[in-house]
C-alpha cells in the first residue's frame, strides 16, 4: 500500500487542522496547565507559588484523600461489580430462557424497562432518589412504615449514606451491562449449547463455559467503561450527599471539585484530579489493547 | 403424580420465571412511576394519603408552578440550543478528522486515536478549574457558547475515535472510482464519504445530543446564572437550595425525567442500534 502512495494520497491531513487545534485548546492545553498547578499553592486570586511535589505528600497523608479512593471502591463495587454479574445472569437468562420459552417480545420489554433508568441524566436520576429516600415524608420511609420497620435517615446517617447511593447506582447501572452483554450473545452460534446439552452439561456449566468465555470482550470492555465511569462519579454525589454527612460519601471527583470552588485550594484540587487522570489513563491504555485487538488492528 | 408431569413442571417453571422478571420490573420502574403519579397530587392529598394512592384529580398546579419558579421553558431552550449546537460542531469535527485518520490515513494515526480516545476519557475535573479561569479571562464565563465550545470538543474526540474505525472499512474501490472521475478531497468528502455515512452520523447525533443533555460538572462549573442553565442543573441545583414540599419535588424531578422520555421514544430505534455501537463489533 504504502509503496504505491500517489500525491492524491497525501494532503489529507489539512482536514484534521480544526480538529487538532480545537483539542490543544480545549483538553490538552487545560490539562497540561491542571498538572503544572498541581505544584503550586494558589487560591485561585493572588499568582501561584511553585512547591514542588508537596501537594502530593499532603494527600499521601490526607485521612480524606485516601478516605475518599476507599468510598470509590464501594461505589464500584455497585457500578461495576453488581451490574456486571447481575447483568450477565439477567442477560443469558433473558436471551436463551425467556426469548425462547416465553417469547422474543417479552425479553425485549424486560430489556427495555430495565434499561429505562439508563436513559436519565444522572443528576435527575439523584433528584428522583433523594425525593423516595426523603427522611420526614419520603416514599420508601412510609413503606417500611406500613411493615412496622422504623424510618431511617438513608442519606442523613453516616453509618448507611454510602450503601443508600450504592443501591442507586446498581439500580441506574443494571440496564448497560444488560443491552451490552443481550446484543454480545446474538454473535454466540446456537450449535455451542445444543452440542454441550448433548453432552449432558448443566445450566450453570454452560454459563461458565460458553456464554461467558464466548462474550469475553463485551465483559472486558464493560468491566472498564463501569470502572472509568465509577471514578468519574460526581453528579450523583452533588445531588444525592455532597459526600457527606461528615465524610461519608465523598470521592475523589467531588474532593478535588471542593477544593477548587469551595476551599480555594486549586493547587490540591489539581492535584486530586491528576491522580484521578493517572487511574484513568492507565484503565484507558487496557481498553486500547483489549479494543486494538479486536477493531482497530483489523480496521487500520 | 401429576405434578411432576415434565409440562406441568415447564408452566411452574415459567411462571415462577414471569413472577421474579416482573417484580424486578416493577422495582426498576417504580420511581419513574411514583414520581408521576405525586407530581399530580395536591400537598393535603400527599399529607393525608400518602404517596402510593393514586391522584383524587388532575391536579396540575404544582407543575405550574415550578414552570414558572424556575422558568423551566428557558431551561428547556438553554439545553436544547447547547444539545443540538454540541451535536452538530462535534459531529463536524469529528468527520473531518475521521476523513483524515480513516479515509486519508495520515501518518501516525494510531497515535492521533489514541490521543483523541484519551481526551474523551479524561475525568473533566482534570480540566475544570483552567477551563473556568480561561473562560473567565475569555468572557465566556456564564455563557452558553463556554459550554458548547468545550463540550463539542469532547464529544467530536469520541466521535473521531468511532467513525475512524468505520471509514477504515470503507470500500476503497469507492474512494478510487470518485478519484478517476476527477473528485477533489473535499468533494469526495462531501459528495461520497460523508452521505455514505449517513446512518452512523444520525447514531452519533442522536448520541452527542442525549450526552450533552444530560451532562453535569462542566455546564455547572461553568453557567452559573440561573437564566443560561440547562434542564438537569437548575432542577438539581434548586433541589439542594430550596426546602419543597413533597408534591412540588416530585414536580420537578418529573419535569426533569420527562424530555428523556420523549427522547427515547423518538429515538429508541437508533439508541438499540448505537449503544452497542462503541464496545465491541
Amino acid at each position: 500500500m504504502t509503496a504505491q502512495r500517489s500525491s492524491l494520497d497525501r494532503g489529507y491531513w489539512v482536514f484534521m487542522v480544526p480538529g487538532a487545534l480545537a483539542l490543544l485548546l480545549v483538553i490538552i492545553i487545560p490539562f497540561l496547565v491542571n498538572v503544572a498547578i498541581s505544584f503550586t499553592e494558589w487560591n485561585g486570586i493572588t499568582s501561584p507559588t511553585f512547591i514542588g511535589i508537596e501537594n502530593y505528600e499532603r494527600a499521601a497523608h490526607d485521612k480524606t484523600f485516601w478516605l475518599s479512593f476507599k468510598n470509590n471502591l464501594y461505589i464500584i463495587v455497585s457500578m461495576t461489580v453488581i451490574p456486571t454479574i447481575v447483568g450477565l445472569l439477567l442477560a443469558s437468562f433473558l436471551y436463551d430462557y425467556v426469548a425462547n420459552k416465553i417469547g422474543k417480545t417479552a425479553a425485549n420489554i424486560f430489556r427495555a424497562g430495565y434499561y429505562l433508568p439508563q436513559i436519565l441524566p444522572v443528576a435527575i436520576a439523584g433528584v428522583v432518589w433523594r425525593w423516595i429516600l426523603q427522611p420526614r415524608w419520603g416514599v420508601l420511609n412510609w413503606l417500611l412504615g406500613l411493615v412496622g420497620i422504623e424510618p431511617q435517615n438513608w442519606l442523613g446517617d453516616a453509618d448507611i449514606a454510602i450503601y443508600s447511593v450504592m443501591g442507586i447506582m446498581v439500580w441506574f447501572q443494571i440496564g448497560y451491562p444488560l443491552v451490552i452483554f443481550m446484543a454480545a450473545l446474538q454473535r454466540v452460534d446456537p450449535e455451542l449449547y445444543e452440542a454441550a446439552s448433548v453432552d449432558g452439561a448443566n445450566w450453570f456449566q454452560k454459563f461458565v463455559s460458553i456464554t461467558i468465555h464466548q462474550i469475553r470482550p463485551e465483559i472486558f470492555v464493560v468491566v472498564l467503561m463501569t470502572l472509568i465511569h465509577s471514578l468519574k462519579i460526581f453528579a450523583q454525589i452533588f445531588v444525592l450527599t455532597r459526600g457527606g454527612p461528615g465524610r461519608a460519601t465523598m470521592v475523589p471527583s467531588y474532593f478535588s471539585y471542593q477544593n477548587f470552588f469551595e476551599r480555594a485550594n486549586i493547587g490540591y484540587g489539581a492535584t486530586i484530579s491528576t491522580v484521578m487522570t493517572v487511574i484513568i489513563v492507565v484503565l484507558t491504555i487496557l481498553f486500547i489493547r483489549v479494543q486494538s485487538r479486536q477493531e482497530l488492528q483489523e480496521a487500520l | 403424580m401429576i405434578a411432576r408431569h415434565p409440562l406441568v413442571v415447564q408452566r411452574v417453571n415459567k411462571a415462577l420465571a414471569l413472577i421474579f422478571l416482573i417484580t424486578l420490573l416493577i422495582v426498576m420502574l417504580f420511581p419513574f412511576a411514583i414520581v408521576t403519579i405525586n407530581a399530580f397530587k395536591t400537598p393535603q392529598e400527599y399529607a393525608s394519603n400518602g404517596p402510593l394512592s393514586l391522584p383524587g384529580g388532575f391536579y396540575t398546579q404544582g407543575l405550574k408552578d415550578f414552570w414558572k419558579r424556575v422558568d423551566f421553558t428557558n431551561k428547556l431552550i438553554n439545553s436544547t440550543v447547547i444539545s443540538v449546537s454540541v451535536a452538530i460542531i462535534g459531529i463536524g469535527l469529528a468527520l473531518l478528522n475521521a476523513f483524515a485518520l480513516g479515509i486519508g490515513r495520515v501518518r501516525g494515526r494510531v497515535w492521533f486515536l489514541i490521543l483523541f480516545l484519551m481526551a474523551n476519557t479524561l475525568p473533566q475535573e482534570a480540566l475544570a478549574y483552567p477551563l473556568y479561569y480561561f473562560a473567565k479571562y475569555l468572557g465566556l464565563y456564564n455563557t452558553r457558547l463556554s459550554v458548547i465550545i468545550v463540550l463539542s470538543v469532547i464529544q467530536s474526540a469520541f466521535g473521531t475515535y468511532l467513525l475512524t474505525s468505520v471509514f477504515s472499512t470503507f470500500p476503497r474501490e469507492i474512494i478510487e472510482a470518485a478519484r478517476i472521475d476527477g473528485a477533489n478531497k473535499l468533494q469526495l468528502l462531501t459528495r461520497i464519504v460523508a452521505p455514505i455515512s449517513r446512518p452512523t452520523l444520525s447514531v452519533l447525533f442522536v448520541f452527542f445530543f442525549i450526552w450533552t443533555w444530560n451532562e453535569f460538572f462542566l455546564p455547572m462549573i461553568l453557567l452559573v446564572s440561573t437564566s443560561n442553565q440547562t434542564v438537569p442543573l437548575a432542577i438539581a441545583v434548586l433541589q439542594g437550595q430550596h426546602n419543597m414540599d413533597a408534591t412540588t419535588s416530585s414536580a420537578s424531578a418529573l419535569l426533569g425525567i420527562l424530555p428523556c422520555i420523549v427522547f427515547f421514544l423518538l429515538f429508541q430505534r437508533t439508541l438499540t442500534r448505537g449503544i452497542t455501537a462503541g464496545s465491541v463489533k
